[in-house]
This record gives structure tokens, C-alpha cells and sequence, in this order.
């Protein structure tokens, strides 16, 4: 299966390197640089490439490419599943994955990376496990650690390794027991041009914080299930329960997971929340250009829009923006073409609007990408997910509870 | 001096390096050779020499310190130095020394030091392996299970003899993890040495039957990897694996399924049977157990569904919610390639959601989904607009999502498309953009309603400011063109006055071939073009020249008085071109149409020859010939046969013999339970979840019912041998007391002819797997309480004394059925059928309520009606109900219970307490381990409630369960009746939540009197839309059935065969409610609800439309 992996940072630099086989020379990942070349973007290299001896998928995360080399037939997205999985890892370990964090505990990466896969095939990859076996790294741990010499290897067989519920360690103990679930809700929509939905759907996510003494065995149950389209769930959701009750009954994880991700099923369509008003244009006759942007709130039930901003992604020929915003402030990086508007709270009654002009080279091609973002705490839509209750067996204590909603802009964008 | 030494150094270095470079100019076939000693060079650059060597001596001296810490600083600074792809092998012989360190950090380290080093240094490696031996007789399973992975991870040769014990020995540990490692140290070996292959395959025969699911995974991975060809190791452990498949972990269950897939072509029949329709639709095979579903089928069709093929599709389908996009991936692509067409509707949302995942995880999802839609368009067609392009995406998810949405179009949603496409046109990638033309292209020869429209965009799109989508809508033109040239000619001279502004060498060529083959169509332009090509002929690209010279030869033949000269002039200029193909072409062009002594007889032809009419070019997919690789696979990906690809076998005609994967032992069949851990789950979820007994139960439900049924009792009889013969094989097999394959056969062979001599039979939901609540020895209480009230309908009439039995006390009436559940239909079968099933005592009947009398049974009633005592008018009689799809609905689940659990279901009949209530049948279950005492009803809500309840349960003992009928008085509305149930100790508040069909009581009617009561209520009264059926939906039978199942109305018998009518009467108001649906053409029909409830009329009406349209 997987045979090795290389990290490779966003200017070109192998930095780590892991072969579970026999060692494969790095020269392999010059067919990746090749295809990195010619893709100009990083985004847009091939997952999949094909060398004469060699497959190499690749993933594209966090400014870093995890390139793995393949040598026979298996499905690519088990491979591709896995190097997310393991970028995942990391981040669930140090907070980020980036070079410089993988840089500074490449040994842990690599006692890690050594224990997710056993000759290519994947052997332990919750992280609930891992945690046990190679302890993440804390300031007070790596105090204790020199000063006694002890390790951050366990040097017992995670329990959760041989129990039918792998995903959770066992002997968890909190002096404060508490659950937490967001519940957040994005719109994915495209606008066309005169403000008219193209697109849009829901999709949810419950992401729990749990944190909990013992094996309790937790029941939430939802006051409109029916709602919910198509779901996917961490693993220790049962099924059946599911099938039959429309309730997630589950042993959570120790710590941050998702539940289960959701489609909003939605007859009617998709009540966007705000609505922008833009035109956008460039003179034929001159080097510049005219913008014009409103947004105004729009089915928002009384609930405020906040972290409002705007993102748009103008041609290679703009120069420069010279524009007045009536609310929020708007920067333009000249290198990657790109304006952000950051409007924050949007206030009904003076609407923020964009206005000025924009220097161009005289030929110009192709219009702006808009993409906007925004974030409606509390908002509950027409059709948003509610929490009825969340009971807990198998445990005495009585455990602190809390759902939080939130909606926001998902892949949200308005066409030019 | 230390500074200017070291900048004389790097100076050096520099120095060295531009030699390298130019040397690597000079010779790049060199190149990786170079590269390395370059890199080599730029380590030393980094660190200077001397001075790493200093370091590396430095660790050497820390490693042989006594002090742990300054070893594990060492090995850490080490293993750092491996990460970064650094050499360090020089250090291995004092890195070994420290394998037997106690300091379990120090010792993994040295592990991963060696794993890496140790095929470099192989005799210094060989000291460790004492170490490893040892430690595998190490009591800990942890050390075990590492010494195991270290040592086969080591790769020297010499070891084989060793590492081959230690995977023996570890296959039989106790330990299922370090039996999971040894699975694992197989593929080791075996990449190690191929020659161990047969002693290998006896350790993965013994470890395949494993029943540990930590194993499973990996042992079918080695399987894989070494014998992939061995598929009889694989059946005694089919079942095995199919029912451990949703308890596995994720990555187990990729491979597993996929080996599954595998096996599954070569051991079953084809699913696929051509031209055969479906009645079906599959969103109720999602909800119905499997053996109703074989049933159908059979029905339509005499393929039977092998119940082995069945089962690896039943206990697949969880794992479409599994999280892990390759787990879905491989679901999806098992049902592309194993499930019947109309099953395999059910992965197009799990693969949909899929594309919200990461960008790689989208374009192997796209690929596949691009592959699936050219056979498919109806799985993605309803999520077409999941497929619509963001400017944010990478180009080569775009180009595919532009692929898919262009293989979905079809005459309806063309429009929409074109749309989108026009957009797309305006995006700043031009690569993307250009493809879209592609798209529109094909979009256009695909669909013939839209050619004009496209080609008239296209020629818009001529006028663009953009060179590239200027040059692709030439091409794409061009193509276009030839499909229909006749009317055109506007066209190509539109084109013509464009060509001195397109440089595009494609384009350009494009046109003047467009020019040649339609010269005579434009014959004033044609040689004004060449004679400006003659021009700038030297200036163009090669393949504008080619077609320079084809058109020149073109207008000669037609146009010899204007163009001879022209056509010379090019002809000499390609004479002398530099390229050797425009002087081939020129030569043959030559001797072709300029007649002279030598051309002979081609001459006469030239004319054919250039311009025969020629076929148009088909625009297809680029995904058309993708479907000969498995999907989800590399070779998919990247189009060419990957390798280790294994070809995915065509269906067998004839089945092999299915009995070898009947096994001794009695396997615990293990449904998706929730994964408590094993001791709770035997408990507590068995019942709940398992197939198997839910099954046997169903049995003796339908045993009882053939029981009751005295007038149908023939037909009965016939199919719940059939099921019998189908179900007693499986679950015989299951259980361990094989049967043997001959009598499998014959059995089937039986019920085939069986099925042929049955006429008509209502499809029959069966109750969900919940309803089985009640432990397998009691042999379905429940069910046979619900039996019970399905029974009558087959009787015809003759109903309910067992019932009213049941009322006054129910107890002792179900302990005499359930007897007779158990002794009645074995003598029966035994006496009709020469077949001896085995297990009879358990197995009884299958579960038919003998719904082919269902609609005769209205018929029947009201040709009675005249018999009828009832007070009600005689036109319209509330009949008993005709069809009885009996949903089990959660009231308490025993968790939340206390031990209690608690399930209703309504079983359509008039409520015995008073007319207006609905019925409701409650099973109690007391799951805990001590007995339940005086179970009542407390407290309900609203107030004003009006409920019958059931007579206090004195005592229910544990793993017992007892039926209870109660009515309750809805008053029409779906509000729901809350009320609590209490046992001694405790109170649970529960509510019963009635769908709008089961407020109903159907009604008899005859025609005339329908359409009578339907006159009066119109205007407000009358609710009506019209839906679009499902095709499978579209057979009378069909819809009754789905009327029926969504609500509890009554058949009126009709004259008309495109009007369905169904009345009912509310049960608390008795308000009339008529149902009648009329088909219109094209699958279209108009649903109309006639009732004073408007509120109930909206509801139902959104029932049943759901129910008619899913497909």
C-alpha cells in the first residue's frame, strides 16, 4: 500500500521523509515538481500522478504538500484519506500543521507517523489511541520530562486498541464533567449576477467537546429530525438506533470530534440571509475601472449578521483599488489580486456600501470572483437543526451540558 | 582566519555548484546522479564538513555515556536526522548496542533506527535479533506485538527462517493485536521472500478464520497482497467477514469490501438481467428486510438473488454513513458493480456528499461520478446542481464537473445547463473556459432540440475578446458544422471574414478545412481565402499549411478556371517546405488531381477521394471507456492498468455450487450493533438489531397466519414454502446445520415453479426490524399479536374472534397461538412438501399475510355487505382494512425505560372500546434482569384525552414481553397523545404520534356512490396536485399498494383503468375522505383529496405524493 511519504514544503524542500517499506530516493518526487511547475497554482497539481514505476498522491494541506508513493494498485482515496487523517493528526497534536511546528517536533511526527502505518497498511489512526502510546507534548510535560527523564512514550497497549471502542481511552477522569455540541449550519450558495440564488443548500455539522469521567454512553436526540437529508457519523454513532429512532446514541471520544456531518433537506429554497447588490466595470476607453458594492440584510429574523466580510478575487490587470467604504475597512494585496472588505456587523439601517475606482492595465480580460463570507451567530434559520436533549447512561455524576448554534457562509459566492 | 576560511569554503562551494549546474546542462541524462551529489554538497554547505563529522562522533560518544538521557538525546537528534533524509548509517553499530535498553522510549527509537538501517548493515543487524526473539515470549502483549512488527520490518534475507516462526507462532496467540501484527509480518515476508508463498497462505487460511474483527482487516490485506487468486480460502469465511464487515475498522473495511467485490463476481449469477422492470422503488428496500425484497424481484423476474449476494449488499449499506471517504467510495462502487440497476440508486448521496469533503477527496469522487453518469444519468440527475462549478475550485475539478453536468444534460434540463455554461464561458480560466465550448459542443450533438441554439452561441462567442475561446468555438464549430452542413453557408463565411483575425493555428486550420469541404457552398470566398493564404503560406504553422494545401486541392476540383494558378504556386511552395509532411502531402496532392502521363487511373477518383462525404465526428466523453476498470481504483484514476490491478471477472452464467460457504460452527451473526463493547451488545442489542431472529419470528407470525387463513390457506401455503425453502437454507446455513447444497437447489429449484403458478401478489411490507422485540425461544409474542391483525384479511371476513380473545386476555389467547405457531405448519409443510427442512421448530413459514387475498377481500366485503349488521348506511360500510404494512414505531426504548421497552404499531382495526378511537397495539419488553411490576398507564396530556387503556400489567418478567391493545381518540388531528407509563418504581412519559393515514377507517363504495359523495365536496373541500409518479409506481397494483401503505383507506373498485379511488372516513369524526388519483401520460397524474378536513387533505396529500413520486 503505502510505501512512503514525503513532506514537502511551498517552495519546494523535502523537510521529512518516511518509508515504511524499502527506501525509495527522494529523486521520485522530481515527476511531483515537474507537475508542481506546470500547475502554476499549488491547488491545482494533480492528486493522482503517474510515474514509470511509481504512482505519487498527493494532498494539498496547510501550505505543505504530503506526497505519498504508491508502487501497486489501491484505491486512491484510501491513500488520500489516510494523509488527511495523518495532517489531522498532527494538527489534533500541536495545534497546527505547518512547517515550522512538524519542524520542531520532527521526532514525535516521525514516532507517530511510525505507528499510523505498519508496512503501509494503517494500524492505528484514532487519535484517542495515539494520545496514548506517544503522549502529545505540553509545556508542563516537557518540564517534567527533563527534569525526571521520563518519556512520552507509553509503554502500555492503548486499550482502545483491543477494545470495541476504539476511539475512546479508558480511564478518563475530569473533576468537571462537561459536553459540549455546535451545531453549525453553512449556506453554500452561488448569486448570480442580479442577486438571483443560483445554488444553495445546507450543510450541518455537530462538533463535540466532550469531556467526561468514565465510559458514559450519551443519547441526543434532535426536535426535528426530519430535517436531516444525508448523514455521516464519527463511528461510535450505532446505526441502528439511528435507522430506527432518529436519535445518536454513542460513547464519545475523550476530548474535540465531529459527531456527524448532515445535508439539510430543504423543500423550499434556501433563505439567504443577505443579499449584495454590485456592478462592477472597466472602461474600454481608459486604464480604470468602476466598483459598487451594497450588501443589505435580507430574512434574518431580527438576528444580527456579524463578521461580515467580503473577499473578491480581481483580474491580473488591476493594478490598484481606490475606494471609500461607509463601513468597515478594505485592504488590496497588489501581488495576489485579491480585496477583502471586512464590514463586520452589518447594520440594517445604513447599509455598507463599496464604492471607487480601480487603476488597470489597458487589456483586460475576465471578471472579478466574488466570495463572500459571514457569520450569523444565533441565527436560526427556517430550517435549522435543534437540539431536543442529551441524556447520559452508564455514568452517576451529573454532567454540564451546552449546545451552541451557529450559522455562517459556507462556499458562498456571487457571480460576476 | 576562521571567518576567511570559512568564506574561501563556501566560495568553493558556490563554485562547485555552477559547475554542477552547467555540467547537469550539458548532460541531463545524468541528472539524478547529480542531483544527489548535489544535495550532498548542500548538507555539507549547511553544517561544513569537519564539523558534522564532529557531530556525528559527538552522538557516537553520547550514546555509549551511561546516561539514558544523553542516549535519548542522541537517538532523538538521530531519528531527526533519518526524518530529514539524512545519512546516518555510520552510527549503527553503536545505536544497536542500545536494543536491550529497558528506557521504553530509548527502545523504540532504536527500533525505528534499525527498521531503516538495518538492509544496509545486515550482519551488525543480526546481533538485534536475540533481542527480538526474547521479547517475543515477552508476557506483555504490547512488546509482543512491537517485537514482531520490528522484526519482520527488518529486511535481511537470513532472518526468513526466523521471522517464519514468529509469524506461526504469533498467528496462534491469544492476543487478537499481536495476531493482527503477524497478519501484517506475512506481506513482510513475503515481499521479503516469495518462495515462503504456500506456508504463508496456510497461516492466512488459519488466520482468515479468525473471528476477531482487529484481525479481520488485516488478514484479508495479506490475502491481497499474496494470494489474491486464492479465492476458496475465502468461502467458509464469507459470512464471516460480511457480518464482522460494519465492527471492523475503517481501513479493514476498504479492503475487505473490495476483496468482497471481487468474489462476489465470481461466485454469483448476474444481477442484471436485460429488460426486466422493476416494480420496486428503492427508497422502500432501504426500509424493508431483505427477503420481501427477494421476493419482488423473483416476482418480476425468475433470477433469485443468490441470499449470500444479498446479504454482502445488506450489510454494506451502513457504511455509506461511514465518515471516511474511501469506506463510502468502496460501498459505492461494491453496489456499481454487484447490486441490481435499481439498487444502486441508493450510493448517489452518500457519493454527493462526499464532494463537500477535501479538494483530492472531490476529484476522485468527480472521476468516478463522471464514469457512473454516462451509463446512469438518472442517479445524479436530481443532484445536478451539486455539479455546478465555483470559481474557487482547481482546474481539474472544474474541467470534470463540467464533464458530468455535460454527460447529465438531456432534453429537459438543457436549458439550465446551457445556462450554467454560459457562465462558465466568462471565467478567467481560459483552460476551463475552453473546455466549456468542448462541452457545449457535445452538449449540442447530443441533443438535437439544441443544436441551432449552440451553434448560434458559438458564433456569438466568435466575436469575443478572448483569443482562446475565439479558437475553441471554431473548432467546436467546425465539428458542429459537419453534423448538418446544408444550412450553413452564413456560417462559414461569417468565419471566413473572421480568419485574418484569429491566430490560433487549430482554429485557423479549422476554418480553411470548413472552407474546402463547403466550397461549393461559398463559392466567392473560397479563393479569395486561398489566395490570401498563398500570401502568408510560409508563415504559418504546419498544420494551417496542411490545410492550405487540401483546400487548394479542393477548389481545384471544383473551381479549376479561378484557383489552377493559385493551387500551382502552393503546390511548389510546399515542394520545398522544411517539413517533410507538407512535402509528402504536397507530392500525393500533386500526382492526385494535376492529371499528367504518370497518375493512371486515381486521377478519375481525385474528386471522390477529396471530397467524399464524410462522417461526422462523434463529441463523447472522455470518461467512455473508463467503465473497463474497477471503479474507485488507481487504474480508474489514472486510466491505465495499474500494477497489481486485478480485473474485476465477469459474471459466472452459472453459479458455482453455493453450499461451500456453508460452515460448521455456529457464527454470531452480528447486525450493525452499536459498538459497546461484546458482552453488552449479546445482551441487550441482539434483540433489537439481529436479522435472524427477527425472522424467525416473522415466521411464526405468518405461520399463525396461514393457521387462520382456512380460504386462501393453498396459495399461502405455496409461497411460505417457498420462503421456508429460502429462508431455512440461510438460516440453516447460518446456524451451522448445513444442509447440503443439492437440497438448496432443488428447494429453490421448487419454489421457481412455484412462483410462476401464482397469479398476483400484493407486495407486502414487512414489519421493520424493531418489531421484533421478544427473545427468539418465545418465538415472536409480538409478532404474532400483529399477525393476528393482518391474519383476518386474508380470511376474508371471517376475522377477529382470535382478537377479541387477545382483548379480554391477551395473555392466554397469544400462549395458544404461539403454540400452535409451532406445531400447526410443521405438520403442514411436512405433509405437502417431500423436502425435509431441517430446522422446522424454529423455522416455520415465511412471513406472508397472504396478501394476494388483500384486495380481493374489499371486493368480497362489499358484495357481503348486504350480510353486514352494521348500523352504518349500506352504500357506505366501514370495512375492516384491506391491507395491513404494519410500521413498528418506537414508544420507550429501554434504555431510556429503565429496562422497559415499549413499541406500537397501529393495526387498522375498528377500535373494540369505542368507535371513534384508533387502535394501538403496545409490546412491552422487559429488557433488565429483574421483573417489571404493575406496568399502567399514569398521567396524559392533553387533559382532555380520551384513552383507553390496557389493564394493568401485574408483573412482566425479564426477557419477557407482552401486547397490549389501547385506543386512543385522536379527534382527528396528528397532535400527539403524551401520556406516561409507569411501572412500580418509576414513570416515563411517552407519546404516540399518529401519521395522518392512520386516522382513517377505510370506507366500501361503489363507484357511482363515489363520485356522488365527491361531487359534494368540492371547492374548499377539494385538495388536489399533480405529482409525477415514480416509473416503478405506476402499475395499478403498485399503487394501491403505496396508497394503502400510507394510508388506512379502502379500495373502490373502478371501470376506468387510469382512475385509482380509495375512500376512507376519519375515525373519530367519521368524516368522509376520498382519495382518487388519475394517471395522465408521461407518468404525470393529479391527485385529488376530497374532505371537509382541509387540514387532514393537505397532509395526506403530502403523504402520498411522497410515497408515489420516490423512485
Amino acid at each position: 500500500m503505502i510505501h512512503s511519504l514525503f513532506l514537502i514544503n511551498h517552495s519546494g524542500d523535502i523537510f521529512l521523509e518516511k518509508h515504511w517499506k524499502s527506501v525509495i530516493s527522494r529523486s521520485v518526487c522530481d515527476y511531483f515538481f515537474e507537475a508542481r511547475e506546470k500547475a502554476v497554482d499549488p491547488e491545482n497539481v494533480p492528486p493522482v500522478l503517474q510515474t514509470p514505476h511509481h504512482y505519487l498522491i498527493s494532498i494539498y494541506r496547510g501550505k505543505l504538500f504530503f506526497l505519498s508513493v504508491i508502487q501497486t494498485e489501491v484505491a486512491p482515496l484510501f491513500v488520500i484519506e489516510f494523509l488527511h487523517r495523518v495532517a489531522d493528526t498532527i494538527q489534533d497534536y500541536f495545534g497546527e500543521c505547518s512547517e515550522g511546528i512538524i519542524k520542531d517536533n520532527i521526532v514525535t511526527v516521525y514516532e507517530l507517523l511510525e505507528e499510523m502505518l505498519d508496512n503501509g497498511f494503517p494500524l492505528a489512526t484514532e487519535s484517542n489511541v495515539l494520545k496514548e502510546m506517544i503522549r502529545p507534548p505540553t509545556i508542563l510535560r516537557s518540564v517534567v520530562n527533563t527534569l525526571t527523564g521520563s518519556s512520552n512514550v507509553g509503554d502500555t497497549l492503548p486499550t482502545g486498541q483491543l477494545s470495541n471502542v476504539p476511539w475512546r481511552r479508558a480511564g478518563v477522569k475530569y473533576t468537571n464533567n462537561e459536553a459540549y455540541f455546535d451545531v453549525i449550519e453553512e449556506i453554500d450558495a452561488i448569486l448570480d449576477k442580479s442577486g438571483t440564488t443560483v445554488f444553495a443548500e445546507i450543510q450541518g455539522v455537530i462538533e463535540a467537546c466532550v469531556r467526561l469521567t468514565g465510559m458514559p454512553d450519551l443519547t441526543l436526540s434532535f426536535m426535528n429530525p426530519r430535517l436531516l437529508d444525508d448523514v455521516s457519523f464519527h463511528p461510535c454513532v450505532r446505526f441502528k438506533r439511528w435507522e430506527s429512532e432518529r436519535v445518536l446514541s454513542f460513547i464519545p471520544p475523550d476530548g474535540n470530534f465531529t459527531l456527524m456531518n448532515y445535508h439539510v433537506s430543504s423543500q423550499n429554497l434556501v433563505a439567504i440571509p443577505v443579499y449584495v447588490k454590485q456592478s462592477i466595470s472597466f472602461f474600454e476607453t481608459g486604464p480604470c475601472g468602476r466598483l459598487d458594492i451594497t450588501i443589505g440584510p435580507k430574512q434574518t429574523m431580527g438576528k444580527t449578521v456579524e463578521n461580515m466580510m467580503v473577499t473578491i478575487h480581481m483580474p491580473k490587470a488591476v493594478l490598484n483599488a481606490n475606494l471609500t467604504a461607509t463601513q468597515g475597512t478594505y485592504t488590496y494585496d497588489l501581488t495576489t489580486k485579491v480585496l477583502v472588505w471586512d464590514i463586520g456587523k452589518l447594520n440594517p439601517q445604513k447599509l455598507p456600501n463599496l464604492r471607487g475606482s480601480l487603476s488597470t492595465q489597458l487589456a483586460i480580460s475576465g471578471n472579478p470572483r466574488y466570495i463572500m463570507t459571514l457569520k450569523l451567530s444565533q441565527l436560526m434559520l427556517v430550517d435549522c437543526l435543534k437540539v431536543s436533549r442529551l441524556d447520559m447512561y452508564g455514568e452517576k455524576y451529573k454532567p454540564f451540558k451546552g449546545v451552541k448554534y451557529l450559522t455562517k457562509a459556507g462556499k458562498f459566492q456571487v457571480r460576476t | 582566519m576562521d571567518v576567511g576560511l570559512s568564506s574561501l569554503r563556501s566560495e568553493a562551494v558556490g563554485a562547485m555548484r555552477t559547475a554542477m549546474v552547467s555540467a547537469e546542462n550539458l548532460q541531463l541524462t545524468l541528472k539524478p546522479e547529480l542531483s544527489q551529489e548535489e544535495q550532498a554538497l548542500t548538507h555539507t554547505s549547511s553544517s561544513p564538513k569537519d564539523a558534522h563529522k564532529a557531530g556525528n562522533e559527538d552522538l557516537k560518544e553520547m550514546l555509549e555515556s551511561n546516561k539514558e538521557s544523553l542516549k535519548l538525546e542522541a537517538m532523538k537528534r538521530i531519528v531527526g536526522l533519518i526524518a530529514k533524509g539524512k545519512n546516518s548509517s555510520e552510527l549503527f553499530p553503536a545505536v544497536v548496542k542500545n536494543v536491550a535498553s529497558k528506557n521504553i522510549e530509548l527502545k523504540k527509537l532504536v527500533y525505528v533506527y534499525l527498521v531503516r538501517y538495518a538492509e544496509e548493515q545486515q550482519d551488525l543487524a543480526l546481533l538485534s535479533i536475540s533481542t527480538f526473539q526474547r521479547a517475543l515470549k515477552d508476557p506483555n502483549q504490547f512488546i509482543r506485538a512491537s517485537a514482531l512488527r520490528v522484526l519482520s520490518s527488518i529486511r535481511v534475507p537470513i532472518i526468513v527462517p526466523i521471522m517464519m516462526l514468529a509469524i506461526k507462532e504469533a498467528a496462534a496467540d491469544l492476543s487478537p493485536y499481536v495476531r493482527k501484527t503477524s497478519a501484517h509480518a506475512i506481506q513482510k515476508l513475503y515481499s521479503l521472500d516469495p518462495d515462503q508463498k504456500e506456508q504463508l497462505i496456510e497461516v492466512i487460511e488459519k488466520l482468515l478464520k479468525d473471528k476477531s474483527t482487529l484481525v479481520a482487516g488485516s488478514v484479508v490485506m495479506a490475502f491481497e497482497e499474496v494470494c489474491p487468486d486464492r479465492i476458496d480460502l475465502i468461502h467458509k469465511n464469507y459470512r464471516k467477514l460480511c457480518n464482522l464487515l460494519v465492527d471492523v475498522e475503517e481501513w479493514g473495511q476498504v479492503v475487505i469490501i473490495s476483496m468482497l467485490t471481487r468474489y462476489a463476481r465470481t461466485q454469483f449469477t448476474s444481477p442484471w438481467t436485460e429488460g426486466a422492470t422493476f416494480d420496486e422503488n428503492n427508497e422502500k428496500t432501504f426500509y424493508d428486510s431483505d427477503s420481501e425484497e427477494k421476493k419482488e424481484q423473483t416476482e418480476a423476474k425468475p433470477y433469485i438473488m443468490d441470499p449470500d449476494h444479498r446479504l454482502l449488499l445488506r450489510n454494506t449499506k451502513p457504511l455509506l454513513q461511514s465518515r471516511n471517504t474511501a469506506v463510502v467510495m468502496s460501498v459505492a462502487q461494491l453496489y456499481w458493480h454487484l447490486a441490481p440497476k435499481h439498487e444502486v440508486n441508493i450510493v448517489t448521496k452518500s457519493l454527493v456528499r462526499l464532494l463537500r469533503s477535501h479538494r483530492e477527496v472531490q476529484f476522485i469522487v468527480l472521476q468516478n461520478i463522471a464514469t457512473m453518469s454516462i451509463q446512469r444519468k438518472g442517479m445524479f440527475e436530481p443532484f445536478m446542481k451539486s455539479f455546478y462549478v465555483r470559481s474557487t475550485d482547481a482546474t481539474h475539478i472544474k474541467t470534470l464537473k463540467l464533464e458530468i453536468l455535460t454527460n447529465l444534460a438531456n432534453e429537459a434540463n438543457i436549458s439550465t445547463i446551457l445556462r450554467e455554461f454560459q457562465t462558465y464561458v466568462k471565467s478567467q480560466d481560459k483552460a476551463f473556459a475552453a473546455a466549456t465550448i468542448q462541452a457545449i459542443g457535445r452538449c449540442a450533438t447530443n441533443i438535437s432540440e439544441v443544436t441551432d441554439t449552440c451553434l448560434n452561441g458559438l458564433v456569438l462567442l466568435l466575436s469575443n475578446r478572448d483569443e482562446t475561446v475565439v479558437a475553441e468555438s471554431v473548432v467546436v464549430i467546425k465539428k458542429l458544422l459537419q453534423t448538418q452542413p446544408t444550412q450553413h453557408s452564413e456560417i462559414i463565411k461569417h468565419m471566413a471574414k473572421l480568419f485574418d483575425n484569429i491566430t490560433v493555428p487549430m482554429a485557423r486550420a479549422s476554418i480553411l478545412w470548413l472552407m474546402g469541404e463547403y466550397c461549393e457552398r461559398v463559392p466567392k470566398i473560397a479563393p479569395d481565402v486561398l489566395r490570401k493564404m498563398a500570401k502568408t503560406f510560409t508563415a504559418e504553422e504546419d498544420i494551417v499549411k496542411l490545410q492550405i494545401v487540401n483546400l487548394a486541392a479542393k477548389l481545384y476540383l471544383t473551381n479549376s478556371k479561378q484557383t489552377k494558378l493559385l493551387t500551382q504556386y502552393i503546390l511548389n511552395l510546399g515542394k520545398y517546405d522544411q517539413n517533410y509532411d507538407i512535402r509528402d502531402r504536397t507530392r500525393f496532392i500533386r500526382q492526385l488531381i494535376v492529371p499528367n502521363e504518370k497518375s493512371g487511373a486515381l486521377n478519375k477518383y481525385a474528386r471522390r477521394i477529396l471530397l467524399a462525404p464524410k462522417p461526422a465526428p462523434v463529441l463523447e466523453s472522455a470518461f467512455k471507456d473508463r467503465d473497463r476498470f474497477q471503479l474507485g481504483t488507481l487504474s480508474h484514476s489514472i486510466n491505465s492498468k495499474a500494477t497489481g490491478y486485478q480485473e474485476l471477472s465477469d459474471w459466472p452464467a452459472v453459479a458455482p455450487d453455493q453450499s461451500v460457504r456453508n460452515v460448521e460452527v455456529i457464527e454470531p451473526v452480528k447486525e450493525w450493533a452499536p459498538l459497546v463493547g461484546k458482552t453488552k451488545k449479546s445482551k441487550s442489542d441482539d434483540k433489537f438489531y439481529s436479522d435472524d431472529e427477527e425472522e424467525k419470528e416473522e415466521e411464526g407470525s405468518a405461520s399463525s397466519g396461514n393457521e387462520d387463513s382456512s380460504s386462501s390457506s393453498e396459495e399461502s401455503d405455496s409461497e411460505s414454502e417457498e420462503e421456508s425453502s429460502e429462508e431455512s437454507e440461510k438460516t440453516s446455513t447460518d446456524s451451522g446445520k448445513s444442509s447440503s447444497g443439492s437440497e438448496n437447489s432443488s428447494s429453490e429449484s421448487e419454489s421457481e415453479q412455484k412462483k410462476k403458478k401464482k397469479t398476483k401478489k400484493a407486495p407486502q411490507k414487512k414489519s421493520k426490524p424493531t418489531a421484533a422485540d421478544s427473545d427468539s425461544d418465545e418465538n415472536g409474542n409480538g409478532p404474532v399479536a400483529q399477525a393476528s391483525s393482518s391474519s383476518p384479511e386474508s380470511s376474508s371476513g371471517s376475522e377477529t374472534d382470535s382478537e377479541d380473545d387477545s382483548d379480554s386476555d391477551s395473555l392466554a389467547a397469544q400462549k395458544k397461538k404461539k403454540s400452535d405457531a409451532k406445531s400447526k405448519p410443521k405438520v403442514e409443510v411436512k405433509s405437502k412438501k417431500e423436502v425435509s427442512l431441517l430446522d422446522l421448530d424454529d423455522f416455520s413459514p415465511a412471513p406472508t399475510n397472504a396478501p394476494k387475498s388483500s384486495f380481493l377481500s374489499s371486493s368480497l366485503l362489499s358484495d357481503l355487505e348486504g350480510l353486514s349488521l352494521s348500523n352504518i348506511s349500506s352504500t357506505m360500510q366501514v370495512t375492516t382494512p384491506s391491507f395491513g404494512p404494519v410500521k413498528t414505531y418506537e414508544l420507550l426504548h429501554h434504555m431510556t425505560g429503565k429496562g422497559l421497552s415499549a413499541k406500537y404499531h397501529f393495526p387498522r382495526q375498528p377500535c373494540l372500546y369505542e368507535p371513534s378511537m384508533v387502535a394501538v397495539q403496545v409490546i412491552l419488553t422487559n429488557s433488565s434482569d429483574h421483573s417489571l411490576e404493575e406496568i399502567h398507564i399514569g398521567e396524559r396530556s392533553p387533559a382532555g384525552l380520551n384513552i383507553h387503556c390496557f389493564n394493568t400489567i401485574e408483573r412482566l418478567e425479564p426477557e419477557a414481553s407482552v401486547t397490549v391493545s389501547m385506543g386512543i381518540d385522536f379527534s382527528d388531528s396528528t397532535q400527539a397523545a403524551n401520556f406516561q407509563l409507569c411501572t412500580k418504581e418509576n414513570q416515563f412519559s411517552v407519546s404516540i404520534q399518529p401519521a395522518v393515514g392512520e386516522l382513517l377507517m377505510p370506507s366500501t363504495m361503489t363507484e357511482q356512490d363515489f363520485t356522488k359523495e365527491q361531487g359534494k365536496l368540492l371547492g374548499m373541500n377539494e385538495t388536489s396536485a399533480t405529482i409525477t409518479m415514480a416509473t416503478a409506481n405506476t402499475s395499478s397494483q403498485a399503487i394501491s399498494k403505496q396508497v394503502l401503505s400510507v394510508a388506512n383507506v379502502g379500495v373502490v373498485s373502478s371501470s376506468q383503468n387510469n382512475f385509482h379511488r380509495f375512500a376512507g372516513r376519519t375515525v373519530s369524526s367519521g368524516a368522509l375522505v376520498l382519495v382518487s388519483l388519475e394517471l395522465k401520460e408521461s407518468s404525470s397524474a393529479l391527485l385529488t383529496i376530497n374532505t371537509e378536513k382541509s387540514v387532514m387533505a393537505s397532509m395526506l396529500l403530502r403523504d402520498l405524493k411522497q410515497a408515489l413520486t420516490q423512485a
